[in-house]
């Protein structure tokens, strides 16, 4: 007789924690042969609000970690990963009806994506900074800083997991905080990697994951004063001239939709900084 | 010209004699078309007048480029992009940049008697200040042009095509050239608005151009009111849109855009923090407050607008710049003794009198400078606002004006708390003799631009711009280079 499995609760994650929808809601997701896998939280406005006053609250401190620190701790995610292969490889075989190779690739290729942006993080700044040759007795330079609380619209097909990764790991390195909407119908392996960063030195509220539905979400999102940028990557199928016209109210940066999996980009490591440029005086002597 | 005002001077300070700029070198047309497709033409709108804000006199009839003009405008860029700018060779348009270099060095003095005219600042500032950037702009830039492939976008890349320009009255000629060195040089051709209020310099820049030889339709200007730029950022042929003014006007260019693809530079308002610790350097202090707010009449979107300054050296340093202040001389722009020129409008005078009669009202000290204001014209004397609660609207929204709110501060912390507490982020100052102070509260500030122990610098190879609603987007620098290329993939 076969053992009875215990089947995992998918909830979200939120400031480090891992809540149910204050609002009580889920919703089935279901596999790629249509069988029931589990029930994922349907997130709502409120959770949305929680997960960017989480995503502030971690945002100085994840900023003012040093690039060092964040490159470990990206670096950490990308081991912890690798250790949990299977358990990924499982998941989105199942999910998005693939076989066990094919998931493994999906999986390899976001390890790696971690351990690329990883890397970035104490060098971008070299390549997209810039020391200035003013006309005048200054020492003058332009760092990148960190534009803040990012929300971002997940890519919404399969590759659920890479595509997750190839958003919410460039948006990180500067010392961004995210609060990202996963994939509305695969968003199982986003959870289980919400696991991941609960055991890899990411503090509590860096990485926000929300599931349920982005049209819901996404205006909430965008509409937020306290959310400096917007990545649409995913939104292409809602409305996302409208969520780009209300992230205007704030100014927001923005990033339009793209279909499928964005490769790796610096482009999107830079997108969500800020170019700083400080004016030393230096004495006459 | 512009005898009818009197040079004033403090109570007890030295007395000057009047030392006006001549007006003989200008030579204005009594009207001035579009220029579009390398001429002057008619514009179809209702033409309006441009004055001095010093006299209220007419300098001359501006026309006003309708949607056909815009049109009109947007074909010329788009043909001169594609058949002639863009195939030509880096260096030659880097070469077609460092001659408007040169022709606005050899006509300097003609550019800052006629910018202090329309615009009203002070000639020491036109002419040490706006013009020499000018040039120093294009001469940067030309350099960029066969350059290209160290922007930062890999090998080979590409122009944006047409650029939609709308550009704000305060540094009139500056912002021009802001505008339309990076975009020549990256490939690009250009449809810039100027102000309405100071469309002049715009226009014998026009000149220039043609003096320049450039190709017809590379620069097009085109002058109207607020609808004009509101038609020329919409226009549906135009690939990039950059913006200089309110916040406002930048949030509605953001949602108009939405969707189209168009990439955006946008340099809005600010409301900057000027710190001021007690172990500051005082004397340059007290200098660099007075620049910080009274440039320019305090039209600066970078203005030093709030002073937070340690609580004990609070008293010292207030009393320190109402001295200074009261040496100030209001008057005549284009008198070479003027440290305050004129408002640049009617309406802005009348913005800065209502926030500083709320400034009033919410129960922050008002002082004004003893100075004698002019019969004509639009002038606002240097105020200064003390104990202003951060809650106050004087704290809070840019009344670009000059006018300086004073709020104190007991610990690093709670200035870098309070220099933030603002929706904008454009510019911040600190003034220490503490290097290491210098280099933490900088990390602190959520602003684009940092001045230490100095303010208001500019430099075309210095990033300019901001963070959160001060827009987005640098000017100046290999950045302000990249804002108008796309990578060759793209």
């Amino acid at each position: 007789m076969s053992r009875l499995s215990i089947p995992k609760t998918y909830k979200l994650y939120i400031g480090g924690a891992f809540p149910r929808s204050e609002s009580g809601r889920s919703y089935e997701v279901l596999a790629a042969n249509g069988d029931f896998l589990a029930n994922a939280a349907l997130a709502s406005r409120k959770d949305a609000r929680d997960a960017v006053v989480a995503a502030r609250g971690a945002q100085s401190g994840w900023a003012g970690a040093t690039a060092y620190n964040r490159a470990q701790v990206l670096y950490r995610i990308a081991e912890l990963l690798e250790g949990r292969r299977a358990q990924f490889v499982d998941e989105l075989a199942s999910s998005e009806g693939l076989t066990a190779a094919v998931a493994g690739r999906q999986v390899d290729e976001a390890i790696d994506t971690w351990v690329w942006y990883a890397g970035w993080c104490d060098k971008f700044a070299q390549i997209s900074g810039s020391g200035n040759p003013v006309a005048g007795p200054f020492f003058n330079i332009s760092v990148p800083e960190p534009t803040g609380v990012v929300a971002i619209v997940a890519p919404q097909g399969t590759e659920s997991l890479l595509g997750f990764v190839s958003v919410v790991a460039p948006a990180l390195v500067a010392g961004n905080t995210v609060v990202v909407v996963a994939s509305q119908q695969y968003p199982l392996s986003a959870i289980s990697l919400a696991e991941v960063f609960a055991t890899s030195d990411v503090p509590g509220g860096v990485v926000n994951v929300l599931t349920g539905s982005p049209a819901e979400l996404a205006p909430w999102l965008a509409s937020h004063a306290d959310v400096n940028a917007l990545d649409l990557t995913g939104a292409g199928d809602l409305d996302w001239v409208e969520l780009q016209i209300s992230a205007a109210d704030t100014l927001k940066r923005v990033i339009e939709p793209e279909p499928g999996v964005p490769g790796r980009s610096l482009d999107r490591v830079v997108a969500f900084t800020e170019t700083k440029t400080v004016w030393h005086t230096k004495a006459l002597i | 010209m512009v005898k009818d005002i009197e040079p004033t001077t403090g109570t007890g300070f030295l007395q000057y004699a009047p030392a006006p700029e001549s007006t003989s070198i200008l030579h204005l047309k009594d009207s001035y078309g579009l220029f579009i497709d390398g001429e002057f033409v008619d514009g179809s709108g209702t033409p309006f007048s441009t004055i001095s804000p010093a006299t209220e006199k007419k300098i001359a009839e501006i026309a006003t480029a309708s949607p056909e003009d815009v049109d009109r405008a947007v074909a010329a860029a788009r043909r001169a992009h594609d058949k002639t700018w863009s195939k030509l060779s880096g260096s030659d348009r880097g070469k077609y940049l460092f001659r408007i270099a040169r022709l606005v060095q050899e006509r300097a003095r003609e550019l800052a008697v006629a910018e202090s005219l329309d615009n009203g600042k002070p000639i020491k500032e036109s002419r040490d200040v706006d013009v020499p950037l000018v040039a120093a702009w294009f001469f940067y830039y030309a350099g960029w042009a066969d350059k290209l492939d160290y922007a930062g976008l890999g090998a080979n890349p590409r122009s944006l095509g047409v650029a939609a320009q709308v550009i704000p009255w305060n540094f009139p000629l500056l912002m021009l050239a802001w505008k339309i060195a990076p975009a020549l040089a990256a490939g690009n051709t250009v449809v810039l608005k100027p102000a309405e209020t100071t469309p002049l310099t715009a226009l014998i820049f026009a000149e220039i151009v043609q003096q320049a030889d450039l190709p017809p339709g590379v620069i097009n200007i085109i002058t109207g009111a607020g609808q004009t730029g509101a038609t020329l950022v919409r226009h549906p042929d135009v690939n990039k849109v950059a913006f200089t003014g309110s916040t406002a006007v930048g949030r509605e260019i953001a949602k108009a855009v939405a969707g189209t693809g168009k990439k955006v530079t946008l340099e809005l308002g600010g409301k900057a923090a000027n710190i001021v610790f007690d172990d500051a350097p005082i004397d340059q202090a007290i200098e660099g407050i007075v620049n910080g707010i009274f440039f320019n009449q305090g039209h600066v979107c970078c203005a030093g607008s709030r002073l937070l300054v340690q609580e004990n050296i609070h008293a010292e340093v207030v009393e320190r710049l109402k001295d200074r202040l009261t040496t100030l001389r209001l008057g005549d722009p284009l008198d070479k003794n003027t440290d305050i020129g004129a408002i640049n409008s009617a309406e802005q005078l009348a913005r800065i009198k209502m926030l500083s009669d709320v400034g009033e009202e919410e129960g922050a000290d008002r002082w004004t400078a003893p100075c004698v204001i002019p019969e004509n014209g639009f002038w606002f004397a240097p105020t200064i606002f003390d104990n202003v609660s951060t809650s106050s609207r004087i704290a809070r929204e840019e009344i670009f004006g000059p006018v300086l709110s004073v709020l104190t501060f007991r610990t690093p912390a709670e200035a870098i708390a309070k220099a933030n507490n603002t929706p904008y982020g454009l510019s911040a100052g600190i003034w220490t003799d503490k290097g290491s102070k210098i280099l933490a509260v900088a990390d602190k500030l959520r602003a684009g631009v940092i001045w230490a122990n100095t303010f208001n610098r500019f430099d075309p190879s210095s990033p300019f711009g901001g963070y959160k609603e001060s827009g987005y987007g640098r000017e100046g620098g290999r950045h302000g280079l990249a804002a108008y290329l796309k990578g060759a993939s793209k």
